[in-house]
């Protein structure tokens, strides 16, 4: 898959966000020699990937995963605590969040947010939304202006009558054409989807989803989608990574990721998805049930030793608490950190050839 | 089948005032449900799922009014009860979980107390067992610690352990009838299977019957015994789960299940639903209110509105040209 892709468009090193937590220690404290340290909370630890030029990645993990995290580090949104993230060979990494909103890169990546209703400007109409990002970024005369916003509006099938209204005046499929066209507006190379559709019903999410589709096809872009619906995931991307208390625990091609999860986290992320394959008569694809139970482990100030998921983990032996499990390869392109990797990757790798080695062949 | 439903719901028509117009959310909705039976209503944002759970409950906004229909209730229409009887049976008979925990708890109160609330007003406990008993909720539905749990406020906790707190009030009269409201929106898939399991579990455990509003398919697929697909505040077709998803026989239900992502369908396969709902303040609405929308339209659809019985016992499908 590597392949295809050769130059990455994002490249993402070593990204690490972590939060302060609790108060500062006093001054006093501190000539006394008697600070205790700050706890640090680790949003975002380690974390290293790639997108390649028009290519989608999901992302996945549970809230509190620190999915936001990593998605207002790319954003440009919130500083990097250490790490690089170069954008077509170029670091931006380093330019403060604060700037960026001037910043030449700016156009380049775009967001589309999870709630459309809640993101757009209540007293704007969906024309000055669309219209808003060109104006602050990629200033043009009146007259293109007008035509650029309804040319927008007619890529995302929103008819050009509706330009004049008010958010309030809109349907949610509407206002959700409304945020792709704001967010498409200025060319963007990278586009950045926090769960587009998940305030949408399924009739109109599938639409949605097409049109999303749809625009990558036409304009070349690539795509970060961040979801916790892994069936809408799995319709949409490339490639897969699932993200469990800062850490990225599994990437892989989605295909492979979803038949043969290795990661025992993702595994119970799948099974967990209701379903009705078996009653409709669709091709089975009984997936044994797997529930993990409690809650994740505290992400301030975590063992470095100690596996994230561990406590939680039905696999889990003492191993898992003496050394954090690094990513590592199971199959072509896929990799996951766990001392365990589930088993039936191999398995299923002996009785089915890959699709996807054969595809790149 | 045999013995009195719980719960029965018989030809409810419900009204809502407005600015602009009546707006006939509900018209003739019939459906029962049984003890130790859980049944899904399922239909998109404005289909009149959760106007029905709140007409049973007694809950409707002052702007509702319920214009036909009956709700029976262990031999009470919940409908025509005054609200003295209403306020003795929500939360001792029946109970409720809300759809956004956070926002239906108190958030000034601790949660322990707000267990204790309940078994207090219904006059099951004594003052001084109350908090006893509540912790005890707390461990029946897995809260970790309980002791220390029951001491904190909802915004202490997590969305999946206040929607606990939720069962747990619900729960604590051990009601005969549970109704969920979309329960596990806005939860994490593993927290969502958790709270479902849980559901599920206790509701056998208590024989006690349940009604799941929802908007997922594959959700009402995997817990319910039955099925009622609700559009534009009619019941389009009820059919036990296995019947309706393998032979849906209402075209919107087809185009519900078509439209859902699923493992083994790409994303082009995936059938979108042409239209939107019909403007329920029109003075004259198409008998059926799916007619619009549908391909297998055919001209007495603009006549009369069928109520056909389905093959299979409790099957019920409100089409002229079914599938």
């Amino acid at each position: 898959m590597k392949d295809l892709f050769n130059k990455p468009l994002l490249d993402a090193q070593a990204l690490y966000k972590h939060f302060a937590v609790g108060r500062k220690p006093s001054l006093l404290d501190r000539l006394r020699g008697t600070a205790k340290p700050v706890s640090m909370l680790h949003a975002v630890d380690d974390v290293t990937f790639t997108i390649g030029k028009g290519e989608t990645l999901g992302l996945v993990g549970e809230s509190g995963c620190g999915k936001s995290t990593l998605v207002r580090l790319l954003t440009r949104l919130l500083d990097l605590t250490d790490g690089s993230i170069h954008l077509d060979g170029e670091e931006i990494g380093h330019l403060p969040a604060k700037g960026f909103g001037r910043s030449p890169y700016r156009p380049r990546i775009q967001m589309v947010f999870q709630d459309a209703g809640d993101s757009l400007n209540p007293r704007f109409t969906a024309f000055t939304a669309i219209a808003d990002p060109i104006r602050r970024l990629k200033p043009i005369p009146r007259e293109a202006l007008k035509a650029r916003v309804e040319e927008l509006a007619g890529m995302c099938g929103l008819p050009v009558e509706l330009l004049g209204r008010f958010p309030h005046q809109l349907s949610g499929g509407q206002k959700a054409r409304v945020g792709i066209a704001r967010a498409i507006a200025v060319e963007p190379d990278l586009l950045i989807l926090d769960e587009p559709t998940a305030a949408l019903d399924v009739s109109v999410q599938v639409v949605i989803l097409q049109l999303l589709e749809d625009l990558k096809q036409r304009l070349g872009m690539s795509y970060l989608f961040v979801s916790h619906d892994l069936n809408v995931v799995r319709l949409l991307c490339d490639r897969v990574m699932v993200m469990y208390l800062g850490r990225i625990v599994e990437s892989g091609p989605a295909e492979r990721v979803f038949r043969y999860p290795a990661h025992p986290y993702t595994k119970a992320l799948l099974s967990a998805i209701p379903h009705f394959d078996s009653l409709s008569g669709d091709a089975g694809h009984a997936t044994p049930r797997l529930r993990i139970s409690g809650e994740p482990r505290s992400p301030i100030d975590p063992d470095p030793k100690v596996c994230r998921f561990y406590g939680r983990c039905p696999n889990g032996t003492e191993a898992c608490s003496q050394a954090m499990p690094l990513l590592q390869g199971v199959g072509p392109g896929h990799s996951v950190a766990c001392h365990f990797p589930l088993a039936d990757t191999a398995a299923a790798d002996i009785a089915k050839p890959d699709p996807l080695i054969e595809d790149v062949a | 089948m045999s013995a009195v439903p719980v719960l029965s719901v018989d030809s409810l028509s419900v009204e809502f005032r407005t600015r602009s117009g009546i707006v006939k959310a509900l018209e003739n909705v019939s459906f029962a449900v049984n003890k130790g039976e859980m049944v899904a209503i399922v239909g998109e944002s404005g289909s009149g799922k959760s106007v029905t759970a709140f007409t049973v409950m007694g809950i409707l906004d002052a702007a509702g009014r319920v214009t036909r229909g009956t709700a029976t209730f262990g031999g009470l229409d919940l409908l025509q009860a005054p609200e003295a009887a209403l306020r003795d049976i929500r939360g001792r008979e029946m109970s409720m979980i809300f759809q956004n925990p956070r926002v239906a708890l108190n958030p000034i109160r601790r949660v322990g107390d707000q267990i204790a609330d309940v078994l207090l007003q219904h006059g099951n406990v004594t003052r001084r067992e109350a908090p006893k008993r509540a912790i005890e909720m707390l461990q029946k539905v897995r809260i970790p610690d309980p002791e220390r749990r029951a001491r904190a406020y909802p915004f202490e906790l997590s969305g999946g352990m206040c929607q606990r707190i939720m069962i747990a009030i619900a729960l604590a009269c051990s009601p005969k009838m549970l109704i969920a409201d979309e329960p596990t929106t806005g939860l994490d898939v593993t927290t969502q299977a958790a709270i479902m399991d849980l559901i599920a579990e206790l509701g056998k455990d208590q024989g006690m019957a349940t009604l799941l509003i929802t908007h997922d398919l594959g959700m009402a697929a995997e817990y319910c015994d039955h099925i009622v697909v609700m559009h534009a505040g009619h019941i389009v077709e009820a059919a036990p789960t296995a019947e309706l998803f393998a032979h849906p026989r209402h075209p919107y239900t087809a185009k519900l299940i078509a439209a859902t992502p699923k493992p083994t369908v790409s994303l082009m396969d995936l059938a979108a639903i042409p239209g939107n709902l019909p403007d329920l303040r029109a003075a004259e609405i198409a008998p059926c209110r799916y007619s619009a929308r549908c391909e297998r339209k055919q001209t007495r659809c603009d006549q009369a509105l069928p109520q056909v019985l389905g093959d299979v016992k409790n099957s019920v499908v409100a089409c002229w040209n079914p599938l």
